[in-house]
């Protein structure tokens, strides 16, 4: 962010901050907080390679498709380690 | 054949069925429609071409004899926040511009399985964050709805509101919208029509643009009660790419759709009752009260103590989340990518996030940010989750009074557009009585029950218990059938 930018955003994200501090005001006092907010088993996915085949593999292409940049079946970013 | 945009789900797909008309037909009529509003901007991608496709299906299916799904011929929008595999998705941001998907979101697949076709891509506020659609980089929809005698434009209520405004302008029978924490009842109430948000786990996630996945839930928004039950019967079911699909059948919403209340309490939370409140809005309460007990409830007053503090802990959660979420968004698998001259990987990120995010999504990501961050997590982050424990708790504990809860959608009727975006904290107050039943999973509904001295529709919200759409649907149609609400915005778009 520019400092133009940040001169607007800081009061707004100031004002939301002192907003949500009346939250400190609640007894939480032995109350545990929310993991799961409808009752639910986490499953499993089957052991199997390409259990469900919209998600499994061999699909380079596709998952290639919408790649800013792609080179050699890979994404291509700037260089990392000099 | 411009009368065929008058028709809703129901009747489209009888007719269709029952060869009063084609699909084709029933596509041409909307396309038209869709392309004779521009000025609404309620599309970001129109799509005719998809639309003739999907109805050219559905005419050969019922030549051939072959049985018809739920929503055979019915064409609809769709929020431009469900992955649809060719046709560009982009969350209304800058970011996703040019993002073609390689595969199709779960709800959006249902759909089309059951018959429904798609008219095309439906503007949203950016990433579903915001409540009068003027986040989108597409720039804002504009409600149909004018205030008597007046040009202002209005806004159509976010984050759902090209959904909103094409269904009211007549533009589509019935369209997607999803629901964070109002994004689909606050614009169905701006708007006059219906909208509904399942229980959390009803419809799949997956394919959905994630916003904050705790909350987000798919739902139909339609002009009336039954086009929603068609519609949501469609839409939901159980998905194995979900780890929180609920793994349960889906009823018949519809076939048991009832207006006869008899048996039923319905809760009056007495916190819901604010200072300063809307007269109006009050006086709307009233008389939804009085129309359910006409349909045979009973009427008691509850109490949801922890009201107050809902928002507030949304306004953590919801950011939380999406900080999370939207970490994904960095140049390098898909969407934007920014590369100054001679950047490294780290200055890539941040010059994308710079340019591809709009002002609303910088701030969420911050907030988020900052009350996840060790030093303040648990002041912010964890208390907040406490918070939603007691929320949900006040609802369990309300349960046993009641079947079915009747409060007001919003604290207004539509609001001019420009009125609020300069505040953020203004704008997030308007989502005060959609969020409690965002933070319990809780399915709740708007529905149209009249309209204000300006001319402008008035929504109210009924919350049910998990899992019981059916209970919320019922309380809808009792409304619905009472409130006799057929007005509609005077055409002046184009």
């Amino acid at each position: 962010m520019g400092d133009a930018e940040l001169d607007r955003m800081v009061p707004e994200l100031n004002n939301i901050l002192d907003w949500v501090e009346q939250l400190g005001e609640v007894d939480t006092a032995n109350v545990e907080p929310m993991t799961a907010v409808i009752a639910n088993a986490l499953r499993l996915r089957a052991d199997v390679v390409d259990a469900d085949p919209l998600t499994g593999g061999n699909m380079r292409e596709r998952v290639l498709a919408n790649a800013p940049d792609a080179e050699h079946g890979f994404f291509a970013v700037p260089k990392v380690i000099e | 054949m411009t009368e065929l945009t008058e028709l809703g789900v129901a009747q489209i797909r009888d007719g269709v069925r029952g060869g009063d008309f084609t699909a084709a037909e029933v596509a041409d009529a909307f396309n038209e429609a869709v392309a004779g509003a521009t000025s609404l901007n309620a599309f970001i991608t129109p799509t005719p071409e998809v639309a003739a496709r999907h109805a050219a299906l559905v005419d050969v299916d019922r030549a051939a004899g072959k049985d018809l799904g739920a929503m055979a011929g019915v064409p609809i929008g769709m929020k431009d926040l469900f992955a649809t595999r060719g046709v560009r998705t982009t969350a209304a941001s800058h970011i996703l511009e040019g993002f073609v998907p390689e595969y199709e979101s779960t709800v959006s697949h249902n759909l089309w399985s059951a018959g429904a076709g798609m008219l095309g891509k439906l503007n949203l506020d950016q990433f579903a964050m915001g409540s009068s659609n003027e986040t989108s980089f597409f720039g804002n929809v504009v409600n149909p709805w004018r205030r008597n005698g007046s040009d202002v434009a209005l806004t159509p209520g976010g984050s759902s509101g090209g959904s909103s405004a094409a269904v009211a302008a007549r533009l589509v029978p019935a369209a997607t919208g999803t629901d964070t924490g109002g994004s689909i009842r606050q614009p169905a109430a701006f708007a006059g029509i219906c909208g509904i948000k399942p229980t959390y786990g009803r419809c799949s996630r997956w394919g959905t643009v994630a916003f904050a996945s705790s909350l987000d839930q798919a739902g139909p928004m339609a002009r009336d009660v039954r086009d929603c039950a068609i519609m949501l019967g469609a839409m939901a079911g159980f998905d194995a790419k979900d780890s929180t699909s609920l793994d349960l059948p889906v009823p018949d919403w519809e076939g048991t759709l009832s207006a006869d209340l008899k048996g039923k309490r319905v809760g009056i939370p007495r916190e819901y009752r604010m200072e300063g409140m809307d007269p109006e809005i009050e006086a709307s309460w009233e008389q939804g009260k009085a129309m359910l007990r006409d349909a045979g409830a009973e009427i008691v007053d509850i109490s949801l103590p922890h009201t107050k503090h809902a928002l507030p802990a949304y306004y953590i959660i919801a950011p939380a989340e999406a900080s999370s979420n939207l970490a994904r968004y960095d140049g390098v698998r898909y969407g934007l990518r920014e590369l100054p001259a001679g950047a490294g990987l780290q200055d890539m990120y941040a010059a994308t996030r710079a340019a591809g995010f709009g002002d609303e999504v910088k701030r969420r990501v911050l907030i988020g940010t900052y009350v996840l961050s060790a030093g303040f997590y648990d002041a912010y982050y964890t208390q907040a989750q406490k918070v939603r424990t007691l929320i949900a708790r006040d609802f369990a504990e309300a349960w046993d009074q009641c079947e079915i809860i009747l409060a007001p959608t919003t604290p207004s009727a539509a609001f001019p557009l420009g009125e609020k975006s300069d505040v953020p904290l203004a704008m997030y107050l308007n989502d005060v009585f959609a969020v409690p039943a965002s933070l319990a999973g809780l399915p709740a509904m708007s529905v149209p029950c009249g309209l204000n001295a300006q001319g402008l529709p008035l929504g109210l919200q009924i919350i049910g218990k998990e899992l019981d759409e059916q209970g919320v649907l019922d309380a809808g149609r009792a409304i619905e059938a009472r409130a006799g609400f057929t007005a509609q915005p005077e055409k002046w778009w184009a």
